[in-house]
């Protein structure tokens, strides 16, 4: 094909002129794609990191429990139904009592969510086998946040303050034993976890529950008379609206360096066209339509995107892969994110993302890159050899 | 055999609410392998002429036939493919391609007609052969002097073997030298593969070579003569 050996030939002829702009689009297709996988990486991690600590597989709600609804917590329990008690004894799900309670680190009242939780329990990531090993106090298990805001450090002692299941109040002390670091804040901020029986006698709700986590590989799933069971994906909706809306803003930087390339390529097209008119003279002189000299410009526009593309994977490749393996780091501001955030950040660039994000500029420059060219339908090639626009 | 006939020929261009009338009533015949110009002083519609009959223009009114095509009915691809073909073009400012070399110019037109790669690679480097430029094939145009860019033209013009060539005062920017060697090309070619010659010009160099000369004056002709093949001595047609 002509056209596009000629186009070859002149978007290759043109040097310095063809790599500075090409080095501009290939900075829009690194950013683009840089960028995008930043957020589809934050939500993979936050979603991965909810699921390993907080929604697993799936949860059965108490009937009357309402996270929202602090009120409901005193009134969310119920016995531990048979029908998942042998899931929980094959360790594929595992039962959380959730109280209301208060502590006093630095004379300070601060009211906080007591979680029981099984201590051999693997289906959550809570390294809840810490809890194990003190009989002098009530072993405690917090999150570094939670340790960070009641200055609170391994082997501190707590005092804990509860109401049991009929209203009277109890107290008792606790020892931290251990300080988890997890990307989860759902699972840190305000609460203590502690073991699950300790708790059931404390309260007085022995074999009772609030939820029931159940396992990411338990598939046959029903709503039992008390429980309800709540999917992941309802689980983690507030995640997946707040990343949605995190990528407003990141679709409005995808769409100004994609105007940016758009820019510089239609004003190169303007400028080549404006330039180079009595060469399009020539061309029409030498043979060429007026629609095959078009696809000579818009070949030559399209060439940039193409060897944009190349010029983008020398460079674009090797930084996409270094900060994919080892990562952002991230402020510590972004611990108040309210979603887990990791402190090094992975984002991840899918097959989906590169070819959808190669694909869409692409198909940008090229129709860029045509339109400026209609106007040499309107040229006459009289007019275009003195150098004239029509 | 008649390759260029012109009936009633008159074109106009509109100037403000005015019509500009650059050619009038212009009857003329071209036969195949004629060497032959347009002459006349700036403004006599010789380049407007020669535009028409290279189907870059369209007549006003009239009707201008050009290897049994009549150009005020071409399409704009029809044209295109007419030039393509048959028709080379050779520019008083040589309208070489900046980004190409002297080679890749002369390629051009046989990339156009999509000729195979060795075919190509042999009519072009015989047309630089047959210019005596071969040695400037690498060369791009910024690096000729004025008349290797005009030989350079030349060879464009007539690498495929067009059955008729359009010069538009192919000689106004070369020194004596040069002008004369352009036109001993010329006429060469003219000679061995019959070409047919058209020139516009005012350059009293180029008129010495030509064989029928067409004088126009504000577009009309008011001279049409033959001049016999022995120089300078023409006569009335």
């Amino acid at each position: 094909m002509p056209a596009l050996r000629l186009a070859y030939r002149n978007v290759v002829g043109k040097g310095l002129r063809t790599w500075l702009n090409v080095a501009v689009l290939s900075l829009a297709y690194v950013l683009i794609i840089w960028h995008q996988g930043i957020f589809i990486g934050m939500l993979r991690h936050g979603s991965q990191a909810m699921i390993d600590y907080e929604v697993g597989g799936g949860q059965y709600w108490h009937r009357n429990y309402d996270p929202l609804d602090i009120l409901s917590y005193d009134d969310a329990h119920g016995r531990i139904p048979a029908e998942l008690s042998e899931l929980i004894s094959k360790g594929k799900a595992t039962p959380i009592l959730i109280r209301q309670a208060a502590i006093y680190p630095e004379a300070r009242l601060h009211s906080v969510l007591l979680k029981g939780i099984d201590l051999s329990q693997t289906v959550l990531k809570i390294p809840s086998h810490h809890l194990k090993n003190d009989k002098e106090a009530l072993p405690v298990l917090i999150g570094k946040r939670m340790a960070k805001r009641i200055a609170m450090k391994i082997d501190d002692y707590i005092t804990i303050r509860w109401r049991d299941a009929k209203g009277t109040f109890d107290a008792l002390e606790g020892k931290i034993v251990a300080i988890m670091d997890t990307p989860a804040t759902a699972v840190d901020k305000g609460q203590l976890w502690v073991p699950l029986e300790a708790l059931q006698k404390m309260v007085q709700l022995e074999n009772e529950a609030t939820l029931i986590v159940v396992g990411r590989d338990v598939v046959s799933i029903q709503d039992l008379p008390e429980w309800k069971f709540k999917e992941p994906d309802f689980l983690m909706r507030d995640i997946i609206e707040m990343v949605r809306g995190k990528r407003v803003g990141a679709a409005i930087l995808y769409a100004v360096l994609l105007f940016l390339a758009m820019l510089a390529i239609f004003d190169t097209q303007v400028l080549a066209i404006f330039n180079r008119r009595k060469e399009i003279g020539t061309l029409m002189a030498l043979g060429m339509s007026r629609g095959s000299v078009i696809l000579l410009f818009t070949l030559e526009g399209a060439m940039n995107g193409i060897l944009a593309m190349a010029v983008g994977a020398i460079y674009g490749i090797p930084l996409l892969v270094f900060t994919a393996q080892r990562g952002i780091t991230l402020p510590e501001v972004t611990e108040e994110f309210g979603f887990a955030i990791p402190p090094k950040l992975f984002p991840f660039y899918s097959v989906g993302l590169i070819v959808g994000t190669v694909f869409i500029v692409s198909l940008t420059v090229t129709i860029v890159s045509f339109l400026p060219t209609r106007r040499i339908l309107k040229m006459k090639p009289t007019d275009a050899l003195r150098g004239k626009m029509s | 055999m008649i390759l260029v006939k012109t009936r009633n020929l008159l074109k106009c261009y509109p100037m403000g609410l005015r019509k500009l009338t650059a050619l009038k009533d212009i009857n003329l015949e071209f036969q195949r392998g004629e060497f032959c110009g347009l002459i006349g002083p700036s403004g006599s519609g010789k380049t407007t002429l020669l535009n028409i009959i290279g189907s870059l223009d369209v007549p006003s009114q009239g009707s201008v036939t050009v290897l049994d095509k009549k150009i005020e009915e071409l399409s704009h691809v029809e044209a295109a493919r007419l030039r393509r073909n048959h028709i080379g073009f050779i520019f008083q400012t040589y309208n070489l391609l900046l980004l190409y070399t002297a080679y890749e110019n002369v390629e051009f037109p046989l990339l156009l007609i999509e000729m195979p790669e060795a075919k190509r690679k042999k009519k072009v480097m015989d047309a630089l052969d047959w210019l005596g430029i071969a040695d400037k094939a690498d060369s791009r145009p910024a690096q000729l002097s004025g008349g290797e860019s005009q030989r350079v033209a030349v060879a464009r013009a007539i690498v495929k073997l067009p059955q008729l060539v359009l010069a538009d005062e192919p000689t106004a920017n070369l020194d004596a030298e040069n002008s004369f060697n352009i036109l001993e090309m010329m006429v060469k070619l003219n000679r061995e593969i019959n070409t047919t010659f058209i020139f516009a010009t005012h350059d009293e160099k180029v008129i010495r070579y030509l064989r029928r000369k067409i004088h126009l004056v504000d577009g009309q002709v008011v001279k049409d003569e033959i001049v016999n093949q022995e120089r300078g001595n023409p006569c009335r047609h």
